[in-house]
């Protein structure tokens, strides 16, 4: 054998192996994953976490969030469309990874909100004004406040309910909670506890609608 | 004894080795953050900048033949070394870690795997490094011999 075809050959050996050795270590984590899927739901499901859909739905959408992710924030939409296409089965649960610097305080809004039943429409009201107040060379929080009102809430009641120290709470369990899953890019997605291995749209549609086969077979 | 400026058999075996130790250290590496997801700390990020280029320092020297490869890798690998060596007395103790503000980032200290009780991961690019630079240094005694 000439000596270059031997760099080649173990090069392309080395590839194979790192690739090979990736398969196994991702099947494996998706095992020990849906092992804790069945014997400890909670840590994907904290009794704080806000939901969305039907009590009826089979398939859980697990989504690990941040407000002041931009990703996050164009995810929503297409969330919000697979719900549509597919109603009464799937149960969005939002969880929180504020990675981002100061992305607490965003929580704290979120949370305030909720106690006024105004959690979605707020969220949304992020989302679409994030642009303004999370950019990454100047991030300007305290311009969320023009934008709040839009979801039809009590300013000054959120100003006091934010400071609830409970609140704190939620977020450490749910940091905690990301950590066990290994959550540390946002968003993270679990569909009944199965994560979606390679991040992208048509890759959450498809482990959605494999659930969604399993649970619902025609 | 004529002189040439391609190396034997032997001088291109050694070279190999090098190659095959800096591939497989930057595939791991890779495995390490990209498929485990562990992110690499600052001082990881350092030795990282020293080990990729190798890689193909190396392939370049195994096609041309050129025996000057030993003379570009050797910056890299003994810079590469160094920084490996600090990380893993700041690792076991030995230099006390300045005491930081919490932050978003990785602390150097913090364990990720350790494999039969001794190899973390700067200990195995601290390993890489050594035999890099050993089979350079031979290298290196051969040609100018």
């Amino acid at each position: 054998m000439k000596k270059q075809h031997l760099v080649i050959f173990s090069g392309i050996f080395l590839v194979l192996l790192f690739v090979l050795g990736g398969t196994i270590y991702k099947n494996q984590q998706t095992k020990k994953l849906g092992f804790l899927a069945r014997d400890h739901a909670e840590i994907f499901i904290r009794k704080h976490s806000p939901t969305l859909g039907s009590d009826e739905a089979k398939v859980y959408l697990i989504e690990f969030m941040d407000p002041a992710c931009e990703t996050c924030s164009a995810f929503a939409p297409f969330v919000k469309k697979l719900m549509a296409d597919n109603p009464g089965k799937i149960k969005l649960v939002l969880r929180y990874a504020p990675f981002h610097d100061g992305a607490d305080y965003f929580v704290r809004i979120l949370e305030a909100a909720k106690k006024q039943g105004k959690y979605w429409e707020t969220l949304e009201v992020m989302y679409q004004s994030q642009p303004y107040w999370a950019s990454h060379h100047n991030p300007q929080p305290a311009l969320i406040w023009r934008f709040l009102p839009a979801a039809g809430l009590d300013l000054e009641k959120l100003k006091n309910d934010m400071n609830d120290p409970a609140i704190g709470q939620i977020i450490a369990q749910d940091l905690a909670d990301a950590k066990t899953l290994n959550v540390t890019k946002t968003p993270g997605f679990f569909v009944n506890g199965k994560p979606l291995v390679t991040f992208g749209d048509r890759e959450l549609q498809q482990l959605l609608e494999a659930e969604l086969e399993a649970q619902y077979p025609r | 004894m004529t002189r040439s400026d391609t190396p034997s058999d032997a001088h291109w075996t050694i070279l190999f080795l090098c190659w095959l130790l800096a591939g497989s250290s930057t595939l791991g590496s890779l495995f390490f953050s990209e498929i485990m997801q562990f992110a690499p700390c600052i001082l990881c990020w350092y030795q990282r900048i020293f080990l990729f280029p190798l890689v193909f320092i190396f392939t370049t020297g195994l096609f041309s033949g050129d025996k000057s490869v030993v003379w570009y890798a050797l910056p890299l690998v003994a810079a590469g070394w160094l920084v490996a060596l600090y990380h893993n007395l700041l690792y076991s103790g030995i230099i006390p870690e300045n005491i930081q503000p919490c932050s978003r980032g990785v602390s150097c200290t913090e364990d990720y795997i350790s494999l039969f009780g001794f190899l973390t991961i700067p200990m195995l690019s601290l390993l890489s490094f050594s035999a890099i630079l050993a089979l350079l240094l031979i290298l290196n005694r051969r040609f100018s011999r």
